[in-house]
């Protein structure tokens, strides 16, 4: 048998089976057992019969919707302007929005926190909103980039086409531009609002010491709970899974749309 | 298909390398695992100007590291090559979950209820009788170790076994609060209830690890009771106080939890380790911290200008330390790595490289040296202020000499008056506050339950967060 093409793939499939496969059984097992051994769904009960941990969930949900929203809210204007905006140079500009993501994150969060200390005085006051305006700011690129690159995208005349026939400005962005750009939208949320989820070290960095997903995580592997650890670590992993699940969807039927109306 | 097997077998080889680890040792090279927490033994590369010269003209000076050091010694002593794979960890149940998780180790060194832990699991393998022998000029463990301290150690048993006969320390401490004198009164850090004041409101931390807080929040409870001269003057008090300290009832960890939950609103943060840096700035008045990083930050704190103080709260504190266990699934069937592992032991607790550990980590080692003056003498050298107008005593016969030796004249320091609240404080404390100190156990695996349950309830969310 020659050496084909297709070959070329068993390094990327046997790392996949080490690294991503393997782990998410190991994972998987764990969260299905207790600590004799015994299969068991105890370990899901426990979570979503308490109080505290559902309390967790909710939070983590609460931080990464409202940082996804912010980000969203300070992205959209941005992108659209630097896209369709007057600016000759907007890819420049881009440059320099984007910039900030070439520095760890960690350092920019100290500088950042450096800033709202001036502000503030005291950071331990405002946990909450010092989590997102960290969280947002850490996130905004990504939330950007998706956005700027579908609405660059879209014919400058449709803006006209629509005036003639009679929208306002806010009708136009609302029914064409908004819509038309959806691909953005969706992709920018993934990227947004999954990993703010779990992002605990922001909260770490910024005094905030309730716990997210992510740290509950780590709360019961330090107490040599792997099993809850596990559980924890399925259950975001299947929000993740309905969550991607449900943007592909509505991405989906947006570019069946968006075709409809380019063509 | 020859290339498919040329391919196949290069994966496989590659994949083999990968979890073999290429290439074998030596056979008669001895190699002893060793892990270590992070930051906790000298790795060499002194400047020459930090050469600590001791009175009696002793030079001390770390060039290379340790682990080279004593490769080279064993060979020198015992004629045989000795390899040292050093490794480290975070936290003890970092170490504990790599164990688990299968990294083989030969000697690892714990703190004292990760050492009980293990020693309930039957993992750890007792130090030999050969390592106890003092009359052996190299066993420099068992001829230097502080009676005091090996005092403390025989108090504790695990299942009938003694813990000396597992672990040897390494280092020991204390806790208390660091605080900013300028603007927190030395009346308050007399009592761990200032952590709840709400004057000091979010201008303390609180350190982000359950068995701290646990035993902090016990001190608060019990405040009342464990500073009753009754209670203290009662001829078994230290079992008492052992008692009250360990106490981990449900009824006990419900009121705990309320302490702990109240703590975190008066808090300006769970830290892990930015505690050192606020204090510098100023942003946190007072905080609770092992001895040895209580030097750390006063030594640190002086360097930018700020002049920080230690206090010990006078309930109560947690002893602790950290001891060098030898592990079972490594050394149990091999008698060359059982000798390496006790030599490597022996060979930290040679004064010299105790001064050396001491001076890099900041940590209290619990050799005291014996015969040996120069730890004594590297204290003085630290600390000793004789020369100076205003001087006064500081004994530590109790550690060099023994428990109830206090007042021997030989180990009675001169220091500056500051030093009563300052690093000599909390590196060496006196023996009126060890007198008021508690070991405290590990948690049964039922009690961690119990007890990481009422942390996570006090970090989980509660709407008053918002804003």
């Amino acid at each position: 048998m020659r050496f084909s093409r297709k070959n070329l793939n068993i390094p990327y499939v046997l790392f996949l089976l080490l690294f991503v496969i393997l782990p998410l059984l190991v994972v998987c097992y764990y969260a299905l057992t207790d600590g004799q051994g015994q299969w068991t769904l105890q370990n899901f009960r426990n979570f979503f019969t308490n109080g505290k941990t559902l309390g967790t969930l909710l939070y983590s949900v609460v931080i990464a919707l409202v940082t996804t929203v912010v980000c969203l809210l300070v992205a959209y204007p941005t992108a659209y302007l630097l896209a369709k905006g007057p600016f000759r140079r907007g890819g420049v500009l881009l440059v320099l929005l984007v910039m900030p993501m070439w520095i760890n994150f960690t350092l920019r969060i100290t500088a950042v926190k450096e800033i709202l200390n001036v502000l503030e005085g005291n950071l331990a006051y405002h946990p909450f909103f010092n989590t997102i305006f960290c969280m947002t700011y850490d996130f905004l690129p990504f939330m950007i980039m998706p956005l700027y690159t579908s609405i660059s995208k879209l014919d400058d005349q449709l803006w006209e086409a629509a005036q003639d026939l009679g929208a306002r400005w806010w009708q136009v962005m609302w029914k064409v531009i908004i819509p038309m750009s959806m691909p953005g939208i969706i992709s920018g949320v993934t990227m947004v609002f999954l990993p703010a989820m779990t992002n605990y070290v922001v909260l770490d960095m910024v005094y905030n010491s309730t716990y997210i997903m992510g740290s509950l995580i780590g709360s019961y592997f330090s107490a040599y709970d792997w099993h809850n650890g596990s559980m924890i670590s399925v259950i975001l992993l299947l929000l993740i899974f309905v969550i991607s699940g449900l943007s592909s969807k509505v991405a989906g039927d947006q570019t069946e749309q968006r075709g409809g109306v380019t063509l | 298909m020859h290339k498919r097997v040329l391919l196949w077998s290069a994966v496989t080889v590659l994949g083999l390398c990968v979890f073999a680890g290429c290439g074998k040792q030596d056979s008669d090279v001895t190699v002893l695992r060793v892990a270590n927490s992070e930051e906790y033994i000298d790795e060499g590369g002194w400047d020459a100007e930090e050469t600590i010269e001791l009175e009696d003209g002793t030079e001390i000076r770390g060039i290379h590291p340790m682990t080279e050091d004593f490769e080279k010694w064993y060979q020198d002593t015992y004629g045989e090559k000795v390899k040292v794979e050093y490794s480290t960890y975070g936290t003890n149940e970092e170490l504990y979950n790599q164990m688990s998780l299968g990294n083989v180790f030969d000697l690892v060194c714990p703190s004292e209820y990760m050492i009980m832990k293990l020693m309930q699991e039957e993992r750890l393998q007792p130090f030999s009788d050969e390592f106890f022998n003092t009359t052996e000029p190299e066993n420099y463990y068992a001829r230097g170790v502080s009676a005091y301290i090996s005092s403390r150690m025989e108090d504790l048993n695990i299942g009938g076994e003694k813990l000396s006969h597992y672990g040897a320390c390494y280092m020991w401490g204390t806790m208390g609060l660091v605080y900013n004198p300028a603007e927190v009164s030395a009346e308050d850090v007399k009592h761990w209830d200032m952590l709840l004041n709400p004057a000091y409101a979010k201008r303390i931390t609180m350190k982000d690890g359950v068995r701290d807080s646990y035993f902090i929040a016990l001190g608060i409870l019990n405040a009342e009771k464990i500073s009753d001269p009754a209670f203290i003057q009662a001829a078994d008090y230290a079992d008492q106080l052992t008692k009250v300290m360990n106490d981990t009832s449900q009824e006990t960890v419900d009121q705990v939890e309320d302490i702990l939950s109240e703590m975190r609103k008066n808090a300006y943060s769970l830290e892990t380790d930015s505690g050192k840096a606020d204090m510098v700035t100023g942003k946190v008045l007072a905080n609770m911290q092992w001895s040895g990083d209580a030097v750390y930050s006063l030594d640190q704190a002086e360097e930018d200008g700020v002049e920080l103080a230690y206090s010990v709260p006078e309930e109560c504190t947690n002893l602790w330390f950290d001891g060098w266990c030898m592990m079972k699934n490594g050394v149990a069937k091999d008698v060359k790595k059982q000798k390496a592992a006790e030599a490597f032991v022996n060979f930290l607790s040679r004064p010299d490289n105790v001064i050396r550990n001491m001076y890099y980590v900041g940590y209290t080692s619990g050799i005291s040296g014996g015969e040996d003056e120069r730890i004594y003498e590297y204290v003085k050298y630290c600390y000793g202020a004789e020369n100076e107008a205003d001087v006064v005593e500081y004994p530590l016969g109790y550690f060099f000499a023994g428990e109830g030796e206090t007042e021997d004249s030989r180990y009675v320091l001169w220091t500056t008056p500051d030093q009563w609240n300052r690093q000599l404080y909390a590196q060496y404390p006196p023996e009126e506050v060890l007198d008021r100190s508690a070991v405290m156990n590990t948690f049964s695996t039922e009690t961690n339950q119990r007890i990481s349950q009422m942390w996570t309830n006090i970090r989980c969310f509660d709407w008053s967060d918002i804003f």
